[in-house]
């Protein structure tokens, strides 16, 4: 009854500009087939056939939400990679049935805002053409599996990520079992020891690496999330081996379907099903679940890995032995390049190229908002120097993974006069926001004018530099799209009385030294958060050790200094 | 209520035993689970009806006197009982009917099969044509489930027709 | 969350505010029964007069023209008449930030 799909290994000739997963006609006739679904519940919806409470959770499967002006679609970017062609898709549905923008998100999604609910079935029609889809983008079922956005380039890498994040796409895709979870279910997966995916804030998170025989296997952590309980997750496994993935990702899923709560929409996480039942119980209930699974059935085959890996060769790199002295005499020779050298890139794992990092963040601009225009250039970019590939960030930039770098100088050029260079990767103003009050309809307050204008009072690059690494992080309300409690200046948004308040804290982080923010002060009136973000950074400056980073000074010297100076200055 | 199989309306031969009710004399009985133990008897037909919080496990020793397993969905969000069935097959090897009742959507109607759901009581009047092109919608599936054999030998498939 | 505060009960001024069905727009119940896409076209309620405009949303969201029927609290300024939330301000205005280099 079935029929295998194999796939013949490409080779360097037939490297076709990307690392992605290409999809076959078998893929494409499942898109097709949900897009028509997709257009028939539509209609009933439109024709009354169909409530709005029975057609929200149907449309939310599809990225389909009712914000504050219109519909917001979002679109999936699996696992943050995708082609210059799909980028340029991106930039025909910002064209034709938006306002001509897209917002890159946390999430490495990308949404538009403006979507007519008539149009959302051709909106993702167009997509399908460029082997896109919106599936699994919100609702209660497995989210759009993040990763790594060097995956496949990174010099440190030890498992390449996207082989695992595909074969988990295609397995949550449609699950049978888990579309009606309690809650929304969000996976991340690296295949470095640098944690660049916020591992201990996802429901799963995966570190996939090696043991001494080079076997592949998986690190397993669970029951994090952030929201209005904040809760990192924890280490249920050191090893799942490779072939029992599946079934050990089924186990943890069942597990949860049964029994995570569905009273309360604000405890149906799986973060307060660990909480609740507590990890060491939590841990044996899921070794029950995994012991009884018909483990045969849930076997991933090594076949099946190989033939997923064929997609993800590396792309014909050339040997460039001049490559670095090249980049090195240009970084000695121009010093605003050297400066974006020095933040917006990533050590490659092949000699003579490098990972270019495209910021999202003009002083001034909108977090991960990119126009139609940007994405076009950026596709032309990503085919002149990076084999067409482009990888979304979760923080919200673009990336563009396998630059030459004899060539970097002449990107950098072309990337000025598009408004894409600036140099502040990881600096303050490299700010996470999430759309907040002016878009989303459950925000408490904007979250992007906060960021505008963090990035405006600190202008000057140069202070930016001197402050040096720093994330800020700002969500308009509780459910922490911008992860706010992880960032090293956390910002969130409240609503007192109707009006805008933010609460700030200090000291979270997403890396391998995960942690929660602590709250300083009260919550500070719209007009008044950005001194008081000021008064913290001026702290900083002023009780720093040399060399010490905001986040190393700030643990060193807890909260104190900076409670007091933000006291003084109130 | 109108019965769906395979994606045909069907008539539905059981009768569902209200806890107070006496035994049906020669109907096939779908009990509560409170009264499973007293309604087991060589040679009744005997089905059950779970409630959404119910695991597998609270029926395992009881499966072989068991023709029907009712399973039921409060509301449609409520997507325990794909869990339920598909552990009944799976794990503990049911092989007799497994029935969703409650609150359900056509657009669930594959996802049901799938997890080894054999039958979907709908409303008195419900249209069956929704739910028959439901049934004919995907061709294809991603992943292992209850209904079919197939090992997890390839990730992508497609699946047999209805 | 500032999402939807119960206005009804509220001493203020309400209007009736939806999102409407096929396009998702941000309208407002009128005098004529219609939806108007601004605020200044909405019919004003006191106290328990919005338990009506709240009936003629449920209604239409019965027949599929709107989604998302409530009250909204508005105070009179010399400006007009302008929401008494930061929320309903913005869904009057639209998003008080623009997109970068907006084509």
């Amino acid at each position: 009854m079935d029929t295998i799909e194999r796939h013949a290994p490409a080779s360097a000739s037939m490297y076709k500009g990307a690392g992605i997963y290409r999809y076959d006609d078998f893929d494409r006739e499942f898109l097709r087939e949900r897009v028509a679904e997709f257009r028939a519940q539509v209609a009933r919806r439109l024709a009354g056939e169909l409530t709005e409470d029975e057609f929200k959770p149907l449309r939310l499967m599809n990225g389909l939400y009712l914000q504050l002006h219109a519909y917001m679609l979002r679109c999936a970017i699996p696992y943050g990679v995708m082609s210059a062609d799909q980028l340029r898709q991106f930039a025909h549905v910002a064209r034709t049935f938006d306002r001509g923008y897209g917002h890159f998100t946390t999430r490495q999604n990308i949404q538009f805002n403006w979507i007519a609910l008539e149009d959302a079935p051709d909106a993702i029609a167009a997509l399908a053409e460029a082997d896109l889809h919106a599936i699994q983008t919100s609702g209660n079922c497995i989210r759009n599996v993040t990763t790594d956005e060097f995956a496949g380039a990174a010099a440190d890498e030890t498992v390449d990520p996207r082989v695992y994040a595909e074969i988990i796409r295609q397995w949550s895709t449609l699950h049978p079992e888990f579309s009606f979870l309690p809650r929304k279910f969000k996976i991340a997966i690296t295949g470095a020891p640098g944690d660049r995916a916020a591992l201990q804030i996802h429901d799963i998170g995966l570190t996939a690496k090696r043991d001494a025989q080079g076997r592949i296997g998986f690190e397993v952590w669970v029951g994090g999330g952030l929201g209005r309980t904040p809760i990192l997750g924890f280490r249920i496994r050191d090893w799942v081996p490779e072939d029992a993935l599946i079934a050990y990702l089924e186990a943890i899923l069942r597990t949860y379907n049964a029994l995570g709560g569905r009273e309360n929409i604000h405890k149906a996480r799986i973060k307060i099903l660990v909480r609740d039942v507590g990890q060491a119980r939590f841990a044996e209930l899921v070794e029950q679940e995994f012991a009884t699974l018909p483990r045969e059935k849930f076997r991933l085959d090594p076949a099946i890995v190989a033939a997923i890996e064929a997609h993800f060769t590396p792309p014909p790199f050339a040997a460039v032995p001049d490559a670095a002295a090249a980049l090195a005499g240009a970084v000695a020779a121009d010093a605003e390049f050297a400066a974006w050298v020095g933040r917006n890139t990533h050590a490659h794992r092949e000699p003579g190229y490098i990972c270019a990092v495209i910021s999202l963040k003009p002083i001034g601009g909108v977090p991960g908002d990119c126009t139609a225009a940007q994405m076009d250039a950026i596709a032309n970019l990503a085919e002149q120097f990076s084999f067409g590939e482009i990888r979304v960030s979760h923080v919200q930039n673009l990336v563009l993974p396998h630059v030459r770098q004899d060539r970097l100088h002449a990107l950098w050029q072309a990337l000025r006069p598009l408004g894409l260079a600036t140099a502040n990767v990881g600096l303050l103003s490299d700010i996470i926001a999430c759309p907040g009050l002016d878009y989303c309809s459950l925000a408490s307050a904007r979250a992007i004018p906060v960021a505008q204008r963090i990035a405006e009072r600190f202008a000057d690059l140069r202070t930016q530099h001197d402050i040096g690494t720093v994330f800020i992080n700002i969500s308009g309300c509780i459910n922490a799209c911008a992860h706010h409690h992880v960032g090293h200046i956390g910002i969130l948004g409240v609503d007192k009385k109707g009006e805008e308040f933010y609460q700030i804290t200090l000291g979270g982080s997403a890396s391998n030294d995960a942690a929660l923010g602590d709250i300083v002060g009260p919550a500070y009136a719209y007009d008044d958060v950005v001194d008081a973000v000021e008064t913290i950074l001026r702290t900083y400056l002023a009780v720093r050790s040399p060399g010490e980073a905001f986040i190393e000074t700030y643990r060193r010297t807890g909260l104190a200094p900076f409670r007091e100076a933000l006291h003084a200055a109130a | 209520m109108p019965l769906l199989d395979g994606g045909h309306v069907v008539e539905d031969p059981w009768v569902l035993v209200p806890d107070d009710a006496p035994f049906p004399a020669d109907a096939p009985a779908l009990v509560t689970l409170k009264r499973l133990p007293e309604a087991r008897r060589p040679g009744r037909r005997l089905g059950v009806l779970l409630g959404p919080a119910s695991r597998a496990e609270d029926v395992a020793a009881a499966l072989p006197d068991l023709s029907l397993i009712a399973v039921e969905f409060p509301k449609f969000r409520d997507g325990r009982g794909f869990s339920l069935a598909r552990t009944l097959r799976e794990r503990h090897g049911f092989t007799g009917e497994i029935r969703a009742v409650g609150h359900i959507l056509p657009d669930q109607y594959r996802f049901l099969l799938r997890c080894g759901v054999s039958t979907v009581a709908l409303p008195e009047g419900a249209d069956p044509a929704p739910w028959q092109a439901a049934l004919g919608r995907f061709g294809v599936a991603y992943q292992p489930a209850a209904a079919e054999e197939a090992p997890l030998d390839h990730l992508r498939r497609r699946l047999a027709a209805p | 969350m500032q999402a939807k505060v119960k206005a009804k009960g509220s001493a203020q001024p309400l209007v009736v505010s939806a999102n409407r069905l096929r396009d998702g727009r941000v309208v407002w119940l009128a005098a004529d029964g219609g939806w108007v896409e601004h605020l200044h076209g909405a019919v004003v309620y006191l106290g328990e007069e919005v338990d009506a405009g709240l009936a003629a949303g449920e209604a239409d969201e019965q027949r599929q023209l709107v989604v998302g029927a409530y009250a909204v609290e508005v105070v009179e300024t010399p400006g007009g008449m302008v929401p008494l939330r930061m929320r309903e301000r913005v869904r009057v205005d639209g998003p008080s930030v623009l997109p970068v280099a907006a084509e």
